[in-house]
């Protein structure tokens, strides 16, 4: 770095007003990006990482402000400049990129005319608009560039969505690029493709580049450089390389404890003390011994048999007559309607006391195998046998309130959306206990609650707060505590981590493998990320395209892949340098 | 700022006192809610003790000194049979609230449950409520609710039922789209998987969660609902003479306006106008207090 640093950052301070007060969101960061460099900025959710790069660009909302510090770009003071500087200098010298590729795009444009709305928009193109715009979107390597300038954002995929924000950002040939989680929300094998697409445009440009996200493997991987920001400040700036061989502060050495990655165990993933004082879960109770009973029938019949199970669902807008539209009677004969199989004749099973990984890409069907076997929807054909009885056949609407019910539970993706914003922690816990439990009693039902919390390390006097007082860790132990709270024999997670940081996911994913012990239940475990499959599961079902490719135990399907498909999935995972 | 997942200790209020924090903070933010909510709290007084503070009998006819302009005696004048304008606007403020808080609370039980429904159930429910809404809609609403009244019958009862009827599909769209998105939501899921049936979800966790915008709904429509009453008393439907009653006060003022007895109609006119503004912004001062996003 002997040439003047493009980007110059100086004792960057950020201020938000709020209700309580001035919140000082990004406390004296210093950072640096040479010309031609990529730089990754680190941290986990209210990092201050997205504030810095937004001071960067001057979108900050209206309630935040600089309070210190200098912004310099290429010798200019972007600090002080004015609004309509600022506005020539974005998308022109330094360009954004944003974590959700649908909501960047104007939903009622055409992608070519909106690649031309910025080209034009900074004079870099009168009458030969259109065709620049085709030649940036074969650059980043949309196949069939000129039909796929008169698509709609809405009849592209979310990683050729990504590629268009990337076309839109690159158009201007800009100096700066700064990448929020760009990837977050994208299947790994589309993550990888994005990732060397941007790596490659921005090296043949010789443009900088800087990554936000919350991925160290991500970071290290594709950039020269890793920042990582705890809180608002920049705790440690090294090489990438670096980073990972003797990572010098001691939150980042946190991080990458958390970061689920090959060769390590589960117990490894937590912080340093927690691993010699005894963990709060292990403790002996009755439900150990209850534990060891289910446990013990191992052997016997699989708790679950999924057998050629099948999912169609009508392909829309084909055969519809608009008077049929008008009637709401749009179903010809259900054997001429053209369907998407989702699930396509499936089979698998579940042992007890087994925890059983079910992965693949968007739209693979995992999730909808999983709600099928959970009986929220019905399927097309198939059987699903739960102990012997033959649930499938049991309609999804009537499942609800039969006694089987207790016996399968789920824990869900999102832990905010799947708590009633209008239900204390308390009073959900409850609620499948005073529907499904044979626990009676205001009081019974309070000390069974607080029991749950107990055992998923949920504080008692979190009990009588609402989902949006709790944190995303708090909100997924409870829950936890609710899927639980029947003494399910097979629990359905649907990645249950995937809206956690890292050092919480450590966290839960510890506390489902303590949970599973002691009480002896089964996992089906659906989740798009090989590195967390391997830490819980015995074995792996890699699904696509509503197929199974490949099944086995979990070492050998990860280190010995079969299949051509999980061989792919396992190299796209981002590989740092060791 | 980072979450930790044991859960730090954080000083959150919580029930009532929470909520008395946040009133209390849209209110101070907003001076014009503030407003809203003092008249609000003056209309409500004058429905309740009205007929106890009033200087004169509202019926008491008195023709010494009929059609007398506003004076100190008689603060907004006296009508063609000397009455005291100023007691009869103030003791027709019950009459006028109860109508439109009647109607506001039947077409919230009509439209708000079967939009609810219609949102939550899709399918028929969904189309058979949709094409009552749009039936309702295709009539000029006043006129439809003229029609009601004369066809039912001249009550006060029928003035609610046709207040309730012309806002059906109001509150039944707002419900409808509210449920409609939750209708998927993880925690409906989850409500499944703990063994609640179709309509305890239905009333016991979507209802509540949609309540702050039917809150809103209501607040925003009570005006319309008070102008609908007093708009058929003014054309002779519903409430009857001598009874105080803004609209038919007015009706019957207008009479007088080109002689240039203004006062007998612009006061309950006044009266009127200042319900229905009140609502208005009480309704989105209720936004600002019932808004999840400002509530942090």
């Amino acid at each position: 770095m002997t040439a003047p640093a493009l980007l110059e950052v100086r004792d960057l301070t950020v201020e938000f007003s709020t209700r309580r007060g001035v919140v000082q969101a990004v406390r004296h960061v210093d950072i640096a990006v040479a010309r031609g460099e990529t730089l990754a900025i680190v941290g986990e959710s209210g990092s201050g990482k997205s504030v810095t790069s937004f001071a960067v660009m001057r979108i900050l909302d209206r309630a935040g402000r600089i309070a210190e510090g200098s912004v310099r770009f290429s010798g200019i003071d972007l600090g002080g400049a004015d609004e309509a500087k600022m506005r020539d200098l974005r998308g022109r010298e330094i360009a954004m990129i944003f974590q959700n590729p649908r909501a960047a795009l104007n939903p009622i444009r055409k992608v070519g005319q909106q690649i031309e709305d910025v080209l034009r928009q900074h004079a870099q193109a009168a009458s030969d608009a259109a065709a620049k715009a085709i030649a940036i979107l074969e650059q980043v390597k949309i196949a069939r560039p000129k039909e796929r300038y008169h698509a709609y954002p809405f009849e592209l995929s979310g990683g050729m969505c990504q590629r268009v924000v990337i076309a839109l950002a690159l158009a201007c040939r800009p100096q700066l690029l700064i990448a929020d989680e760009p990837t977050t929300g994208l299947d790994v094998t589309t993550q990888k493709a994005v990732m060397d697409l941007v790596v490659e445009l921005t090296r043949e440009r010789g443009m900088s580049s800087i990554l936000i996200t919350h991925d160290l493997g991500l970071a290290a991987t594709y950039c020269d450089r890793v920042v990582v920001m705890q809180n608002g400040r920049v705790v440690e700036t090294a090489q990438s390389k670096q980073i990972f061989t003797s990572p010098a502060h001691a939150y980042t050495r946190k991080l990458m404890r958390a970061t689920p990655r090959s060769g390590v165990t589960l117990r490894e993933l937590l912080p340093e003390e927690r691993l010699n004082g005894e963990t709060p879960h292990s403790v002996k109770s009755p439900a150990k011994l209850n534990g060891a009973c289910k446990a013990a029938g191992a052997n016997r019949a699989p708790l679950l048999v999924v057998e050629k199970l099948l999912k169609e669902y009508p392909r829309k807008g084909l055969t519809r007559s608009w008077f049929g539209n008008l009637l709401g009677r749009n179903q010809p004969p259900a054997e001429q309607l053209p369907t998407v199989r989702a699930v396509d004749g499936i089979s698998f099973s579940v042992h007890r006391g087994e925890s059983v990984g079910l992965v693949g890409e968007s739209g693979c069907g995992k999730s909808t195998t999983s709600t099928m076997v959970m009986r929220l929807i019905d399927q097309s054909d198939g059987s699903i046998n739960f102990d012997g009885q033959d649930i499938g056949a049991i309609p999804a609407k009537k499942f609800a309130r039969l006694p089987l019910r207790k016996r399968i539970q789920m824990v869900f993706q999102d832990p905010t959306d799947s708590l009633n914003p209008r239900f204390t922690a308390a009073r959900a816990i409850a609620d499948p206990i005073l529907r499904l439990g044979d626990i009676r009693g205001r009081q019974a039902v309070r000390s069974r609650c607080e029991a749950l919390a107990r055992q998923v390390g949920l504080p008692l006097e979190l009990l009588d707060r609402f989902p949006h007082q709790l944190s995303g860790g708090q909100k997924a132990r409870v829950g936890i505590a609710r899927a639980i709270a029947l003494d399910p024999d097979l629990v359905i997670l649907d990645e249950p981590t995937a809206a956690l940081d890292v050092s919480v996911q450590a966290v839960v994913l510890n506390l489902l493998q303590d949970l599973k012990e002691q009480l002896g239940m089964s996992y089906l475990f659906v989740s798009h990320d090989l590195n967390v499959v391997r830490l819980l599961c015995d074995r792996v079902i890699v699904m696509q395209a509503g197929r199974i490719v490949e099944e086995g135990p979990t070492e050998r399907v990860l280190f010995a892949p079969e299949a051509q498909y999980t061989r792919d999935l396992l190299a796209a995972i981002p590989h740092p340098p060791v | 700022m980072t979450d930790i997942a044991a859960g730090k200790p954080q000083a959150h209020a919580t029930g009532l006192a929470a909520t008395i924090s946040h009133v209390r903070y849209v209110l101070g933010d907003n001076r014009v809610t503030a407003f809203a909510f003092g008249l609000f709290v003056l209309i409500v007084l004058a429905a309740l003790f009205g007929p106890l503070i009033v200087p004169y009998d509202a019926l008491a006819s008195n023709t010494s000194v009929a059609l007398k302009p506003p004076s100190l005696s008689h603060w907004f004048g006296t009508d063609q049979l000397g009455r005291d304008v100023f007691s009869r606007v103030i003791v027709a403020t019950r009459l006028d609230l109860l109508i439109a808080i009647a109607s506001v609370a039947l077409v919230f039980l009509m439209g708000g449950l079967a939009g609810v429904a219609a949102g939550f159930f899709g399918g028929w429910t969904d189309r058979i409520v949709g094409r009552i809404a749009d039936t309702i809609m295709a009539f000029p609403l006043f006129v439809l609710a003229m029609g009601i009244v004369a066809a039912l019958g001249n009550t006060v009862q029928n003035i609610v039922l046709a207040t309730a009827i012309v806002n059906f599909p109001l509150y039944a769209r707002v419900a409808r789209a509210e449920a409609n998105v939750r209708r998927e939501a993880g925690f409906v899921q989850a409500a499944r998987l703990s063994g609640n049936g179709e309509w305890r979800i239905l009333l016991g966790h979507i209802l509540p969660n949609i309540m702050p915008i039917m809150i809103v709904q209501m607040s925003l429509t009570m005006g319309y609902a008070i102008l609908n009453a007093a708009g058929l008393s003014f054309i002779g439907l519903g409430v009857r003479p001598p009874t105080p009653e803004w609209g038919i006060m007015v009706a019957e003022g207008a009479a007088f306006m080109v002689s240039g007895e203004w006062w007998i109609a612009f006061f309950p006119g006044l009266a009127l106008m200042v319900a229905v503004f009140c609502f208005n912004l009480l309704g989105d001062g209720l936004r600002d207090i019932v808004d999840p996003q400002r509530r942090t």
